[in-house]
């Protein structure tokens, strides 16, 4: 199954209650896959082709703003013109799931795959103080894995994710195993649950609005203070990322996603040179893995960053690092692919030669 | 074991469905499989290629640079992909319409006539099928009964009549591949 | 014989006009004589009378109603500026028993959320969108909206809306009409109480159909905007009559599906 296909099934599955999307290379297969399996039937679930992203984002509010478990997806371009919506859902603490499946740019760019969005997905994106939290699979079986996880944490912390992925693990198929089928919740289920959410005043309560308008300063600074809070919350809590041979390592490859599995073939050959490498693949990009690359730091002789882009991760490194040792960076951009005898030669001159 | 493929040609051969046939065979096999296309604008026609890795354990990277075998169906791919054959690897390429002929000596080097082939039985669209059945005579990584698993699950169902045909070209490729040269 | 205070009067018996319940009773912040609180009044009316007020969102814009949720009594959404249609069919879609309207001025719905408008009309969301259209955007300051009318002046047309250089007002109305998705399109105002009775039972029309499933019903309301066209309000309806009404024609253009012959 492709990653595309295996995350449309995997929502399918998860109870999900409604897509908006448009399309756009390379994540088409996600409403395509949909939409061929008329889902509506299966589960009940609401699929609709929107006429642009923006609106795409916008009906995604909508619906989240009922306590529904909504999706959304595209590429980078298209992950621009949502920004706007996926801030004012960060604003409002509305829960969902967007998925970027990442190519070249800026700008039109390339439809080859990419990972240059990643400041656009960890540092906020659209406008104002906000964060999403953002895991980073890298494979069809974590496209599938995460819309649960997606899910778990989009509602546990009222807060919009993203999965970060990209042309590769979007378009590639492996094996995949995929859980089986939930229920969807019944509209008195979303009413116990989330008494948030907007699903019509009852007598009972209080009227429910969903807004991210504070017209008064104190007001809505106590309101980024909460957010704040929820964040810490969330690095504390939340860390997820793979290590691999960082024991007996001198040197650490840090990447993520599809390239995070080119440095595993990259550490094979490193170590058959007798280069003793270790990879820490973070897996959750927002809350970023600081405190076991901190550890690492006292122990190791330098770090490389290795990303398909200019250089955006690895100041997330620099930062967990803090001058205590050399953190280098090897990239290739434009939709190219680092291949692994590069990385290593990257990692011999810039780290161990220099 | 692991063995890393690259199939690559113009698109609308097939190139994209072979991989998938071989791909969802490994799956029969219980082994870890990736399949991993070059997508885009080939996707209407240009050249096209799709790496594919079966192996017994976890797959690391899904992209690669260098193969155990290349499976080669137009010149373009054979100026691109040639090269990146690993020194005693396999090369395996269909002679119709290639002007510039393999020339390296450190690899394997095999020709199946599967276009002239699939014309002489009659469909042309079984010309991937020939070529597998090379591929497997080469590489009994998998068998051919988990081929024809594989091919049934990767067939719509309206196709599965197909099925026989099929098999007879794959075993048509196993019978009509030659070896050109050996590495040494 | 004792002071009669205002206490006194106010008595049940002595009642004639009361706030509806589906209002709440925070002050509107609107400007004297503008005509945003009789539509939001209207909008309450029909939904106490119908009983639905639990079964109804409401989505708000950005522009001078941005806070009408602190004045109605239902659940609502304030969606980004001319989106409000998406986060409608957002809110329908998954509860397609719930009655669901938006309510937008010009700037949100004719000029921003153009493409919103016209496609979730098109698609035929089975909601109300209510458009109140003033000819000006007036949270921001007066500046011109895609609705002023030919030499009419704003902060951003000083020296009157000249066409050829700032285009020409547009009639959202009409063009929805055209759209099969539409059921219902009607124009109307709130500056005089025989106005005002046919606003209302337009807006109960749009929420019957919407009741019976019959797609988009889209109710115009002509309206002032005093301060943004720096008139008493009284002079504003005048005003409004001369100039606005001859543009933006009053009445039903399309009913039950189909378009109202002239």
């Amino acid at each position: 199954m492709k990653g595309n296909e295996a995350i449309a099934e995997a929502a399918i599955r998860e109870g999900v209650d409604a897509y908006f999307g448009y399309p756009i290379t390379p994540q088409s297969e996600v409403i395509e896959y949909l939409m061929s399996e008329k889902p509506h039937e299966r589960t009940g679930m609401v699929v609709l082709q929107a006429e642009s992203e923006l609106a795409a984002i916008n009906m995604v509010y909508g619906a989240a703003g009922t306590g529904r478990k909504v999706m959304t997806s595209s590429s980078s371009p298209g992950i621009s013109l949502k920004m706007e919506g996926i801030s004012y859902i960060a604003g409002s603490e509305l829960p969902c799931v967007i998925v970027n499946v990442v190519r070249g740019g800026p700008g039109l760019g390339t439809i080859q795959p990419g990972q240059c969005d990643y400041f656009q997905a960890t540092k906020g994106g659209g406008h104002g103080d906000y964060r999403l939290i953002v895991l980073a699979p890298a494979s069809v079986q974590e496209m599938a894995d995460f819309i649960e996880t997606g899910y778990d944490l989009a509602f546990k912390y009222r807060n919009p994710v993203m999965i970060l992925s990209d042309g590769i693990i979007g378009q590639m198929m492996e094996k995949v195993e995929l859980k089986p089928q939930k229920k969807r919740f019944t509209p008195e289920e979303i009413i116990n649950k989330y008494p948030w959410a907007t699903t019509g005043k009852p007598k009972s309560r209080e009227r429910n609005i969903i807004t991210s308008l504070e017209l008064i300063a104190a007001k809505q600074e106590a309101f980024n203070q909460k957010l704040i809070k929820k964040y810490q919350e969330i690095q504390e809590n939340e860390i997820k990322y793979e290590a691999l041979n960082t024991d007996d390592a001198d040197y650490i490859l840090v990447a993520y996603g599809s390239v995070a599995r080119i440095c595993m073939n990259a550490m094979e050959e490193a170590r058959a040179k007798g280069i003793k490498v270790g990879l820490i693949r973070p897996i959750t990009l927002f809350p970023f893995p600081t405190p076991i690359i901190s550890k690492l730091a006292d122990k190791v002789k330098g770090f490389m960053s290795v990303e398909m882009s200019a250089g955006q991760m690895v100041e997330d490194i620099r930062l967990a690092v803090n001058g205590r040792k050399p953190v280098e960076f090897y990239g290739r951009q434009g939709g190219m692919i680092p291949a692994p005898e590069d990385i290593v030669i990257a990692l011999e001159q810039k780290l161990i030669g220099g | 074991m692991t063995e890393e493929i690259i199939i690559a040609g113009f698109g609308g051969q097939g190139v994209l469905s072979m991989g998938k046939i071989l791909a969802y065979s490994g799956l029969m096999q219980g082994q870890d499989v990736s399949w991993m296309p070059s997508y885009g604008p080939e996707m209407r026609g240009g050249t096209s290629n799709v790496t594919v890795i079966i192996s017994d354990h976890r797959i690391s990277s899904p992209i690669l640079f260098k193969y155990d075998t290349a499976i080669i169906l137009n010149q373009p791919s054979m100026d691109k992909f040639e090269s990146m054959v690993k020194p005693g690897g396999l090369l395996i390429y269909d002679p119709n319409g290639i002007t510039r002929h393999p020339e390296r000596k450190d690899i394997t080097v095999c020709k199946v006539d599967a276009t002239k082939t699939a014309g002489e039985m009659g469909n042309q669209k079984i010309f991937n099928m020939i070529v597998l059945g090379g591929f497997l005579k080469m590489k009994p990584i998998v068998k051919l009964e988990n081929v024809m698993a594989g091919l049934k699950k990767s067939l719509p169902e309206r196709h599965h009549k197909l099925l026989p045909l099929n098999e007879e070209a794959i075993k048509k490729g196993i019978e009509i591949i030659d070896i050109i040269n050996q590495a040494n | 014989m004792a002071e009669i205070t205002l206490q006194d009067i106010i008595k049940e018996e002595n009642l004639v006009y009361s706030r509806t319940k589906v209002m709440t009773p925070n002050e509107l912040h609107y400007c004297p004589g503008c005509g945003h609180g009789t539509a939001h009044r209207l909008i309450a009316e029909v939904i106490e009378e119908m009983g639905i007020q639990e079964q109804t969102v409401g989505v708000t814009p950005v522009g001078c109603s941005v806070l009408m949720y602190n004045y109605m009594d239902i659940d609502m959404q304030e969606a980004a500026h001319g989106r409000a249609p998406a986060v409608a069919t957002g809110i329908k879609r998954v509860m397609p028993d719930k009655y669901v309207f938006t309510y937008q001025g010009d700037g949100d719905l004719a000029a921003i959320g153009t493409a919103e408008t016209i496609h979730s009309c098109n698609r035929g969301e089975n909601i109300c969108i209510f458009f109140i259209n003033n000819g000006i955007y007036g949270m921001t300051g007066g500046q011109m909206a895609p609705t002023t009318l030919e030499g009419m002046a704003s902060s951003t047309s000083p020296f009157g809306r000249d066409v050829s250089m700032m285009g020409n007002p547009i009639k959202m109305t009409e063009l929805v009409a055209q759209l099969a998705g539409t059921y219902f399109v009607t124009r109307h105002s709130v500056h005089t109480p025989r106005n005002v009775r046919r606003a209302k039972k337009a807006i109960r029309q749009a929420f019957e159909n919407q009741k019976a499933g019959k797609g988009v019903s889209f109710v115009e309301i002509v309206s002032n905007c005093n301060s943004g066209w720096k008139m008493p309000p009284v002079k504003a309806n005048e005003w409004m009559e001369e100039n606005m009404f001859p543009f933006y024609k009053l009445g039903d253009i399309k009913v039950d599906g189909k378009l109202v012959e002239k």
